[in-house]
């Protein structure tokens, strides 16, 4: 069969999953009176997100000899990169680096292994597969934070103690059981026939698994892959506990420690934590749907 | 999706893939995540420094740490933190949801911004809250507003709400999102006919968005409560407990008795105490609605 053919065909099938988010548009002239307490309520809710919003920035371009004086929510007398220049020369970058290897590492790897036993529990129809499931299910619900005790003698005993493997496993572990969960979810409505015909022409598993899982549900892999490495970024718990030294710090330890480092000097704070943010805002500002799908992904069906 | 018959000689070459493929899965879950699950229920049952090697103390962590006035204020303090961060997030939420899901221009725009909260770490929303809310150089003294020129964080009797408040400030954009994707999915049609019949907005919306969200308010609800049970980053950052133990919720509680007065075996308690609290909340809400993560919500319409 024609793959491309066989790709559209599939795709018909899994368009289902993603026409969700469009549906709203039949629904334009629902709420057409205008509604004053519902606009009212939503520009009070603005107010509250934004104030602390141009709160961090507005500081972060004030000089630290004018923080004192001037009034916090005035736009700076003598705006300054000063801040950002500090934290730079602090080894910001050492820790942007940081960060970007462990999300990079375990989303990488939560995706590989998960699309793996997604692609198994789909096609399987042993009890095992099925187990293996159920597993995962009751996996989503275990609080990250309660087994942070073994997790570290885990660490220590394999004498991964301070270093950035020691934050990508246990991440890869807590990330698997809803990655799984999306993957099979979207795996399901690839028709099976699709699978047979592509077994009758002699291909085995991991050709499948590579030229027609992968191809077709890249959209979920994107989405939560989002979702991961959204999370694995601003992570602080595993950083704080199974790291130590400056050399393996992570950024949102990093906002941490430049905290008890510059103590007053608050506007370098607040660029760190500017700095800390902008590469999601930039990813926001290209892939704004992307986001909010990767966001929601699992919760939001 | 109609799962086409499998064709006799498919299936009888292979009843599926190789179970391998999900070892790579399972192997890192269960060691990272589900073994640890156990393993704080073991280490609840042993005497451990944190460096040396936990020794075997049977029931006596438990008979103390269930005697200790320090783990009744942790519990009281997280059962206040559970309810009062419902009782904000969820209303806000889906008021919320309900107006982004409009389709006129500014609230689109407005949306955009309310996501931005989400794109902070945890660590990065403290820090800033932690100057904004600071008595002298913060938004009080800065907005003339008399009572909010208040010691938010240093005052035993302020900081748990300011706490709850923060946390409802990180996380309402996100359960807004789901409010917004469950009202978009409302099918056009029943307010149509609910306006032919002369209803006005408020029945609208009491008899016909809140049954028909019924599924998201309980994802939403778990969403919140076990996350709010379970949530540390924030708090550690914001207030470390204090002032005094005021704001010493039990995830805290559990991270300050291991890892700064070295008791692992009675934090061990706290956490196993948090695991169970948490997966009831989830297994019980997840009964409640048992079609909701895996079926569509418009089935039948």
């Amino acid at each position: 069969m024609n793959a491309d053919a066989t790709r559209r065909i599939a795709l018909q099938g899994t368009k289902r999953a993603r026409g969700a988010e469009s549906a709203g548009g039949a629904r334009r002239f629902a709420g057409q009176r205008p509604n004053l307490l519902g606009g009212l309520f939503g520009w009070l809710w603005l107010l509250v997100v934004i104030v602390p919003i141009y709160y961090i920035v507005i500081t972060s371009i004030r000089r630290q000899s004018d923080f004192y004086r001037e009034n916090p929510l005035s736009f700076p007398s003598h705006p300054s990169l000063d801040a950002y220049g500090l934290v730079l020369e602090n080894d910001f970058l050492r820790y942007f680096a940081n960060s970007l290897i462990v999300t990079v590492g375990t989303v990488v790897l939560v995706l590989a292994v998960s699309i793996m036993a997604s692609y198994v529990i789909v096609r399987s129809r042993s009890r095992f597969a099925k187990r293996v499931f159920d597993l995962f299910l009751i996996g989503i619900a275990i609080p990250l934070q309660a087994t942070i005790i073994p997790v570290y003698y885990l660490i220590v005993q394999l004498g991964l103690y301070d270093t950035l493997l020691a934050l990508v496993l246990p991440s890869v572990a807590f990330a698997t059981p809803i990655t799984v969960l999306i993957l099979v979810n979207f795996l399901r409505d690839i028709p099976q026939s699709l699978f047979e015909s592509m077994q009758m022409d002699g291909a085995g598993d991991w050709t499948m698994l590579r030229h027609l899982v992968l191809p077709l549900a890249r959209p979920a892999l994107v989405t939560v892959g989002i979702y991961n490495a959204l999370s694995v970024w601003n992570g602080f718990l595993f950083p704080l506990v199974l790291t130590q030294s400056a050399e393996n710090r992570v950024l949102p330890l990093s906002l941490w420690s430049y905290q008890g480092e510059f103590t007053t000097n608050i506007p370098a704070v607040l660029a760190a934590v500017v700095l800390s943010v902008v590469p999601l805002v930039a990813a926001y500002a290209v892939g704004r749907r992307q986001l909010v799908a990767g966001l929601t992904a699992g919760f939001g069906k | 999706m109609t799962r086409s018959i499998e064709s006799g000689a498919a299936a009888r070459r292979r009843t599926g893939p190789t179970l391998w493929m999900a070892a790579p899965s399972l192997v890192l879950f269960g060691l990272f995540a589900l073994l640890p699950l156990f393993g704080v229920i073991a280490l609840s049952f042993t005497a451990w420094d944190g460096l040396g090697t936990p020794a075997w103390t049977g029931l006596s962590n438990w008979s103390r740490v269930l005697a200790d006035p320090a783990m009744h204020n942790a519990l009281w303090l997280s059962l206040v933190v559970v309810v009062t961060a419902w009782l904000v997030q969820l209303p806000i939420s889906l008021l919320l949801g309900v107006f982004m899901a409009g389709h006129q221009r500014y609230r689109n725009v407005l949306s955009i911004l309310y996501f931005l909260p989400l794109l902070f770490s945890s660590a990065a929303i403290a820090i800033a809250f932690r100057s904004l809310l600071d008595p002298n150089f913060g938004l009080g003294p800065a907005s003339g507003i008399g009572w909010l020129s208040q010691d938010w964080l240093g005052d035993p009797r302020l900081a748990l709400g300011v706490v709850v408040f923060v946390i409802a400030w990180s996380f309402v954009p996100f359960h807004s999102l789901l409010f917004q994707a469950g009202v978009r999915q409302i099918p056009t049609t029943l307010y149509e006919a609910a306006r032919l019949d002369g209803a006005n907005a408020r029945q609208m919306f009491l008899h016909i968005t809140l049954p028909q969200l019924r599924h998201t308010i309980v994802t939403s609800s778990t969403l919140i409560l076990v996350g709010s049970l379970t949530y540390f980053d924030l708090v550690y950052v914001l207030t470390q407990g204090g002032p005094g133990i005021a704001t010493r919720i039990l995830p805290l509680h559990m991270y300050l008795t291991g890892f700064r007065n070295f008791d692992m075996g009675g934090a061990s308690v706290s956490a196993v105490i948090l695991v169970a609290v948490g997966l009831s909340i989830s297994l019980v809400l997840n009964r409640v609605t048992r079609s909701n993560t895996m079926d569509s919500q418009q089935e039948g319409l």
